[in-house]
């Protein structure tokens, strides 16, 4: 026998049945799944790293900026020898000795060291601080705990937090994300009549329960078959005792089925209710307990396994009669094609129903073997799985070949119930301004229906179809498709009125559209002939479908669906994209959208393992978007301006000061208040707002689903709002310098005539710095809970006390009983400046006018927002 | 054991439920206080710190204009010494001038003496640094390891004491005043301790441990520019002397700008000048020794009283009345909007 796919172990398979295996390995190394999956998962970062990483370059730029120039006009203010030397201030023999330029290197380099501080270095500490702690709140949220399956929402990776606030594209799997994924065998039809609910008596299986359940009734045998083949086409196990971590099928027996597709429980449950039930295989023999209690056994010889791209599979079964059968089963496309052409019609109608009202419906065929036509299969089959090259294309060929001529059965419809709250969550993700796509398997029918369940499809809304039907199969579908695309075009963006005051994402457009695609269709758009056309065609594929409200792709391979979201994800302006799913052929999409979501659903974790929240339900995006989401954009965008602002009028004044120490690079701050400003005095107010703050409240925020238009576009870190925050900064800094330096005019500040020197200058300047910039943090906050009252009070406490620590103590090499000491230490610069500082009345009405100015602009700000706001809600009210 | 035992039950009753915990932190429901914006409340404050700001800043303006200050430069009027001092080989002559000067109105209260520089860059950071802290504690520390180069040592290897370029190029012009009443001319009686930081003179400065004075700098020399020893600075006051020196101590307090004031001497108020300096003519008696034309700089003697916010400067007045003004005003643009918006809602709800 050859060894092929299915018998491949794959990590962390149990062995059972038997003792031991004699195995091969065939993938090592780089070639295993997890070196392939480690390699293929690139690192996601968000766009507020991005923005961060722009506004780096431009504090970079400052830096570099206000170095030069102090270089520069040292040499040009030395150029005077009076400057330069005067005969108080000698210079030092080595400082005589070095070369010009090298000074002039050094030179630059100390005022790198001077202001180096504007480049907000602990923010990479805090924006990570912050990001690992917040994530803990989404897991913490009770709200997002699922009591069915015990399990709240799982974070995977705390770098994408603020990320889920900016989400314009959503992608959703349907099976299992927006639909519940429990089937539920509901009805079937054999050769045309339909079969409904019955209740199986000892041979009542075509018994009819009342007036209404009557829908004609097939023949004996036929019913019988149709039921056989749901038992025997299947690749379903039989799970004996406890329950496994996988699908469970049936609890209450001593057994459960489990499968890697719940339609196929679904459908051996559906035919147990009709008195056929599946046993379970033994030594490749399949038993069934028919209708009449009487045990069949069945030798399996082939199972022609299911694959996305024949969407059907078959067993080729010998009876005990040594009768040959083949059952198949699988989408009415693939199998409508390989039937005797007349048994359609009835079934087709039935099948179409179904899909209208949104089930799942498969096909069943049979078709009996000869020996010698078996023999010759099974000789075709084998061959082709020992087949060292092109093995996948010459089974295909095989099973094209035998999967043909069969006889249509039936159909079956299996229901998937929609998920709570699904349909309201996709509304409140449209009024959020996400466009909602769903990349889905299914067929169109089915998906479509659910779309309109789920309201992702309005009545009003107008669909455009791009599917297989409406291209057509023949030759010229690629200019019929052209066609289309041309029509479709020139409906959604000539015609169009341009957009009036290029509001974006306004869907108060007169009509919606919505978009329906399909597998082959968009195989066709994206890798059409291979001339020029095909990336126009991509393009005009593009526009329309990014002017579209809802989008349904249906028929998609798992490789298509990842192909759609890269393909959102590259357009201009790069939308960031969100992919939710449940099964393991969302992870594709998953890991290449901006922000994958796993359902912590029934296929299995491989979704959720793979993506970077989990949550249990549908309806839980609701709340991870709109409050969560939104909420830690706020946080970190506000962070991220904080810090640039803060380290801004940090550094100012001391670069101002350099003009009027004859650019010496003296320091205007103390080196202990140089390093402990980002470290102590201003870092956990910042934190704790950026963990706390609510500046609206989480119920409004999801509630009300607009509020998420607000940020949308990474709105608080453009360029606008950053020159705000830099002019607010340079502002801050000039004030607290300049105030400083008119104050010392006259430095006599006591009312003993006593005089302040320049430490005390940059102490007082530090002290408006330091309330200031808390000072500002606290008007921004809008929720002040008991933590941020300690961090914002106990971080100007801190100051306090520690100044006067500090300049309280002789700091003495003996003091500290330590041989390494920083150089700094040995000075007694500080000493009672702090103290000494306060009891001057004019620098405290220094520091308190100087804080108030800062502060004006802001405040003023707030209230003119106040006013407008206020106007606002009354025009609203009264219209 | 009893402490095992209660911890038992307690871990096995333990279910792993993965439920997280209804607490307020966790589900971000911590009691808060959200600030709300009241038309009352903007409108009040925005009143109150306008009413604050000028009030505050009236006082400033008004007291600030109580002070009487007499500022002199005398950099231009002792011309022939400074350009006696620009040639450093005169250092050891003396040169001394007069600058007379009249005071049309009684200054009253506690007058201070200040010199004054321009164009010293004092915080220059090569100057900054050079001086050793330790050194002025009293501490005998090796000056080698200090900023202080190049006024560390000798080439014979004497430490300098004080070393650094801060106390070599302290001022040492000595100023004295005369008050000339009719024929007669009477020093004004000036006190020269006092004058510096408290903290400076009895915790900061130090002279080190000896039996006497002398001995204690034993083994160290002058600055090169001074023209005697540390311990000879003060050689009437034992308590004003070495580094305690309130001249010295005060010049080690580095200004924050390259023109600046200190303060020299304080009028002791005896006497004819128990109520301050009466009208009159006044004379200037200045040793000058401190050469300022070769960095482009100026000397003043400044004669100035106080107030309780310190010496005249007219700024912090002025700039708290423009806030409060500006306070004040936007508190009335304020409730102008508040009223239009008013009266567009009684329209509306018509």
């Amino acid at each position: 026998r050859s060894l092929g796919p299915e018998n491949l172990l794959l990590k962390g398979a149990t062995l059972k049945n038997t003792k031991k295996i004699y195995g091969v390995a065939v993938y090592t190394g780089m070639e295993t799944k997890m070196a392939l999956n480690y390699q293929g998962k690139s690192q996601k970062r968000s766009a507020v790293e991005k923005s961060i990483n722009a506004f780096l370059i431009v504090y970079l730029c400052i830096l570099l900026s206000k170095a030069t120039v102090c270089t520069t006009l040292k040499y040009v203010w030395q150029s005077n020898p009076f400057n330069d030397e005067p005969w108080y201030n000698e210079k030092t023999k080595k400082e005589r000795e070095t070369f010009k330029v090298l000074r002039m290197f050094t030179d630059f380099l100390s005022f790198m060291v001077l202001f180096n501080f504007i480049i907000p270095v602990s923010m990479y500490v805090t924006v990570e601080m912050q990001k690992f702690l917040g994530s803990f709140f989404i897991s913490w949220d009770k709200e997002m705990y699922d009591e069915e399956i015990k399990e709240g929402a799982l974070v995977n990776t705390s770098d994408l937090n603020e990320e889920l606030g900016q989400v314009e594209y959503v992608f959703t799997d349907k099976t299992g994300t927006l639909t519940e994924n429990s089937m539920e065998f509901i009805e079937c039809c054999i050769d045309g009549h339909k079969y409904k609910d019955c209740i199986s008596e000892v041979d009542g299986f075509s018994q009819t329960d009342g007036p209404l359940k009557y829908y004609g009734k097939a023949e004996k045998s036929r019913e019988e078959l149709f039921l056989r083949a749901l038992c025997l086409c299947h690749t379903v196990q039989i799970k004996e005792g406890d329950q496994v971590d996988g699908l469970i099928g049936h609890t209450e027996r001593k057994y459960t089925y489990i499968s890697s597709s719940p339609d196929e429980i679904a459908l051996v449950k559906g035919a147990e209710k009709y008195g056929f039930t599946f046993l379970g295989l033994e030594n490749d023999f399949m038993k069934i307990q028919n209708q009449k209690n009487e045990t069949e056994m069945y030798q399996l010889l082939h199972v022609l396994n299911f694959d996305p791209v024949r969407r059907r599979m078959s067993v080729i079964v010998r009876t005990t009669m040594g009768k040959l059968l083949l059952f198949c089963k699988g989408a009415d496309s693939s199998i409508f094609p390989r039937v005797q052409q007349e048994e359609i019609q009835q079934t087709k109608i039935h099948v179409d129903r179904n899909a209208m009202d949104g089930y799942r419906t498969l096909c069943v065929a049979f078709k009996e073997l000869t020996q010698k036509e078996y023999d010759k299969i099974d000789r075709q089959l084998n061959e082709a799985k020992m087949a060292l090259q092109d093995r996948e294309e010459k089974m295909a060929k095989v099973f094209e070949d035998t999967e043909a001529d069969m006889h249509l059965i039936g159909a079956t419809a299996v229901e998937d119930r929609l998920q709570e709250q699904s349909a309201e969550t996709i509304e409140a993700l449209h009024a959020a301004g996400m466009k909602v796509w769903v990349l889905t398997g299914d067929k169109m029918e089915t998906a479509k229906s659910t779309c309109y369940a789920c309201r992702l499809f309005q009545t009003s809304t107008e669909l455009l179809e791009l599917t297989a039907k409406v291209v057509g199969e023949s030759e010229r579908k690629e200019d019929r498709l052209h066609e289309l695309l041309m029509e479709y075009h020139k409906k959604l963006i000539q015609d169009v009125p341009k957009n009036r005051g290029g509001l974006k994402r306004s869907w108060t457009l007169s009509q919606e559209y919505g978009l329906i695609i399909d597998g082959a269709t968009l195989s066709l758009i994206l890798n059409s002939s291979q001339d020029s056309s095909s990336s126009n065609y991509k393009n005009i594929f593009l526009q329309i479908c990014l002017k579209c409200t809802a989008v349904l792709c249906c028929r998609m391979a798992p490789l298509q669906k990842a192909q759609i979201v890269r393909m959102v994800k590259n357009t201009k302006g790069s939308p960031i994209t969100l992919s939710i799913g449940d099964g393991a052929n969302d992870v594709s999409m998953i890991l290449e959208a901006h922000v994958g979501i796993g359902i912590k659903g029934k296929e299995g974790r491989q979704a959720s393992r793979n993506s970077d929240y989990a949550v249990p339900k549908f309806k839980h995006l609701r709340k991870l978007l709109l409050a969560h989401g939104h909420l830690y954009y706020v946080r970190i965008a506000h962070l991220v301006q904080y810090f640039f602002y803060k380290n801004l009028c940090f550094i100012l004044p001391q670069f101002l000061y350099q003009f009027f120490c004859g650019f010496s690079q003296q320091p205007l701050y103390d080196a202990a208040y140089l390093t402990m400003y980002n470290i102590c005095f201003t870092s956990l107010p910042i934190l704790a707002y950026s963990l706390l703050e609510q500046h609206i409240s989480i119920d409004t925020l999801t509630s009300d689903p607009q509020l998420y238009m607000k940020v949308s576009d990474n709105a608080m870190l453009q360029w606008r709002p950053f020159l705000y925050w830099t002019f607010l900064g340079a502002f801050e800094g000039l004030v607290f310098f300049f105030g400083v330096y008119f104050l010392f005019q006259n430095s006599s500040l006591e009312d003993n005539g006593k005089v302040f020197g320049n430490w005390t200058f940059g102490t007082i300047v530090f002290t408006v710095l330091v309330f200031t910039v808390t000072l500002k943090l606290a008007l921004d906050t809008r929720f002040w809970t008991w933590m941020n009252h300690f961090v914002i009070w106990g971080s100007l406490a801190f100051y306090v006390f520690f100044s006067f620590f500090w300049g309280g103590v002789i700091w003495q090499v003996s003091f500290l009983f330590s041989v390494v000491l920083l150089p700094f230490l040995k000075q007694q610069r500080m000493y009672f400046v702090f103290a000494h500082m306060l009891t001057s009345v004019s620098t405290w009405l220094a520091i308190i006018l100087l804080i108030f100015i800062s502060l004006f602009p802001e405040i003023l700000l707030i209230v003119l927002k106040n006013i407008k706001e206020k106007n606002h809600q009354v025009r609203n009210k009264m219209v | 054991i009893e402490n095992k035992m209660s911890f038992l039950p307690q871990k096995e009753g333990k279910h792993p439920s993965r439920c997280p915990d209804n607490s307020a932190f966790k589900q971000q429901k911590l009691p808060a206080w959200k600030p709300q914006l009241t038309t009352a409340t903007v409108l009040s404050t925005f009143f109150l710190t306008g009413a604050f700001c000028l009030s505050v800043g009236i006082c400033l303006i008004l007291s600030a204009n109580s002070v009487r200050e007499v500022q002199i430069d005398y950099s231009d009027r002792c011309s022939d010494c400074s350009k006696l001092r620009e040639n450093s080989s005169n250092w050891n002559r003396e040169c001394h001038c007069s600058v007379n000067f009249t005071l049309k109105e009684d200054i009253l209260g506690d007058v201070f003496m200040y010199y004054g520089l321009e164009n010293f860059y004092q915080n220059h950071r090569r100057y900054v640094i050079s001086r050793s802290d330790a050194q002025l504690l009293g501490q005998n520390v090796n000056i080698e390891k200090s900023y202080c180069t190049p006024f560390t040592m000798y080439r014979n290897g004497t430490p300098m004491a004080p070393c650094g370029a801060i106390a070599n190029s302290m001022f040492n012009d000595t100023i004295d005043l005369f008050y000339n009443l009719k024929s007669s001319v009477i020093q004004v009686p000036l006190l020269k301790t006092g004058n510096s930081w408290w903290t400076d003179k009895n915790v900061k400065f130090r002279n080190p441990k000896a039996y006497n004075l002398s001995s204690a700098f034993a083994g160290t020399a002058r600055p090169p520019y001074w023209w005697k020893p540390v311990y000879l600075l003060d050689e009437e006051d034992e308590r004003n002397n070495g580094y305690l020196n309130d001249d010295f101590i005060i010049w080690m307090r580095v200004s924050a700008f390259a023109t600046f004031r200190n303060l020299y001497r304080r009028v002791h108020r005896i006497r004819q000048f128990a109520d301050g300096l009466p009208a009159g003519n006044y004379t200037f008696h200045i040793s000058y020794n401190f050469p300022v034309t070769k960095f482009k700089g100026r000397k003043h003697v400044i004669l100035s009283t106080v107030v309780w916010s310190g010496g005249s400067n007219p700024f912090l007045g002025i700039a708290y009345v423009v806030s409060g003004a500006a306070a004040t005003l936007t508190g009335f643009v304020i409730t102008a909007i508040h009223l239009k918006l008013r009266k567009k809602k009684t329209y509306f709800q018509k």
